[in-house]
């Protein structure tokens, strides 16, 4: 239901406010923004649940919330509260280094990050009814979603092409079962959808990862970010500890991605998109080559 | 163009392409061997002879239309007798009213809906859904965060119901059923359908 939209990170109940005006499908409840995570180092955890809660109660959109990965505790917290998808992410900090959560055994739906078919096609296994490039969250850095979403369409196509007698060994080195491999060779797709996250912090972008096949679009800090009230280059902090906002911008600008999602194959709209970011610019983006390997949230759960 | 002259020229039938399972209907029509068209912009549904309004979501669909001009020329459309398909989604969006929400809708078919009605996200189901019209093969019915009928108005059908509620309802040209039968292989549906624009069309 979701297909074609945009997914919004959203912190507190005022920006999930300001991300279902802009016309997001959904919102995602995490803690801090991918950006401010990265920022602040420490363990990233799910949200607070009152505040989850206050989202939930705000909106008429479904509401998401992360957990960290293998974490059961968090995630029956939040499928006991009724939100109507959790991200079992990497973003957060893994709570189980071997294994992620079984899925199947939740009456609510997964999304799940993956780098390549195998990983995805793993997920899936485990029940995710939905999987996303992981991207590099809070990077304002396309360029590994785009890899991802590369990888993954190459590994479909790879399968597609592959004689029947093949499947067997391409099961062993990706790792899933020979049945799923099968499906998707015979659909040349995943069996659930497949979305972009992981680095959007454009019009434009959303145009790139609509136009490599994404069926839809998570961004996390390329909007909140954006429209961050900062004083001297710092972020400034309201009452509760909350990164400060300008709403108005911060409205411009999930308009102008949605936009840009919905008719991302017409080029004068995305221009159009691209002019009305409210006098925001777009995230400082970090140079991944830059980080170390511990500081690449992407590498996590594979 | 008048409606007459749309379906004699064999116009495309349009999938409302704003958000939502687009992609599926859009095979389905495919299937039963009518020309379909994605419709974002307002001379594309200024071409259709009939036209889906996919699943999706009810609270961004109608932002969207709003945002990008549509909704005006769809409810003229509408009124002036274009054959409309709301499925899940579809269905709230055509409503005159949502069940105890302040929810805009376009309001062209007399139904009150209440959203969610079959539970939020986990509780969604493959039900075999009796459509007489369709025939005595019950029809394979996805329901996900469905709606159902609250209430309708004295010209509208109910053609299926789920639970004591009408689940596939029929206004004259309008037509709104609360599952996914794009997400099915029985194209039952899409030919009842091509069928309201063009009666010959059915076998």
């Amino acid at each position: 239901m979701l297909k074609g939209g945009v997914i919004m990170d959203v912190v507190t109940p005022e920006q999930a406010l300001i991300a279902q005006e802009a016309g997001a499908v959904a919102v995602m409840a995490l803690e801090r923004i991918p950006a401010d995570i990265r920022a602040a180092g420490g363990v990233a955890r799910m949200s607070d649940l009152n505040l989850v809660q206050g989202i939930m109660d705000a909106v008429s959109i479904p509401v998401m919330a992360k957990v960290r990965i293998g974490h059961l505790g968090e995630a029956r917290c939040l499928e006991q509260m009724g939100v109507d998808f959790i991200d079992e992410s990497e973003v957060l900090t893994p709570a189980d280094d071997k294994y992620h959560l079984p899925k199947q055994e939740y009456r609510i739906p997964f999304v799940c990050g993956a780098r390549d078919l195998g990983e995805a096609l793993r997920r899936i296994s485990e029940g995710a009814a939905m999987i996303r490039s992981k991207g590099e969250a809070g990077s304002g850095n396309i360029v590994e979603a785009v890899r991802h979403m590369r990888t993954i369409r190459d590994g479909i196509a790879t399968l597609a092409a592959a004689p029947p007698e093949e499947l067997v060994a391409h099961a062993r080195d990706l790792g899933a079962s020979y049945e799923l491999v099968a499906q998707v060779a015979q659909e040349r797709k995943l069996p659930v959808v497949l979305f972009c996250a992981g680095g959007v912090s454009t019009p434009a972008d959303a145009a790139l990862m609509m136009s490599l096949g994404a069926e839809g679009i998570f961004v996390g800090s390329g909007i909140f970010k954006a429209a961050a009230i900062t004083k001297n280059g710092k972020a400034e902090y309201d009452a509760n500890g909350f990164p400060r906002v300008d709403p108005d911008i911060a409205l411009s600008y999930a308009k102008a991605i949605v936009a840009a999602t919905t008719h991302f194959e017409d080029a004068g709209a995305v221009v159009a998109a691209s002019k009305a970011l409210g006098g925001a610019k777009p995230m400082a983006g970090l140079d991944l080559r830059q980080l170390s390997p511990h500081e690449l949230l992407s590498q996590r759960g594979a | 163009m008048p409606e007459a002259a749309l379906v004699a020229s064999a116009a495309p039938i349009g999938v409302l392409a704003l958000q939502g399972d687009v992609a599926e209907h859009l095979a389905a029509l495919q299937r039963i061997g009518v020309a379909a068209l994605a419709v974002k912009t307002e001379a594309q549904l200024a071409s259709v002879c009939g036209l889906i309004l996919p699943g999706g979501e009810s609270t961004t669909l109608i932002r969207l239309l709003h945002r990008f001009a549509l909704a005006a020329p769809l409810v003229a459309r509408i009124r002036a007798g274009l054959p409309v398909w709301g499925t899940c989604m579809g269905m709230i969006v055509l409503a005159h009213e949502v069940a105890e929400l302040e929810q805009e809708t376009l309001d062209v078919l007399d139904i009150c809906v209440r959203r969610n009605a079959f539970g939020r996200q986990m509780a969604s189901a493959e039900v075999a859904l009796d459509i007489p019209v369709l025939g005595p093969e019950p029809f394979p019915a996805i329901f996900i965060r469905a709606p159902w009928v609250e209430s309708l108005g004295a010209g509208v059908e109910v053609l299926a119901s789920h639970g004591g509620h009408g689940v596939l309802v029929r206004q004259g040209s309008i037509l709104a059923s609360a599952f996914h039968p794009e997400l099915t292989h029985d194209d039952r549906l899409h030919h009842y359908f091509l069928g309201m624009i063009t009666p010959f069309a059915l076998d």
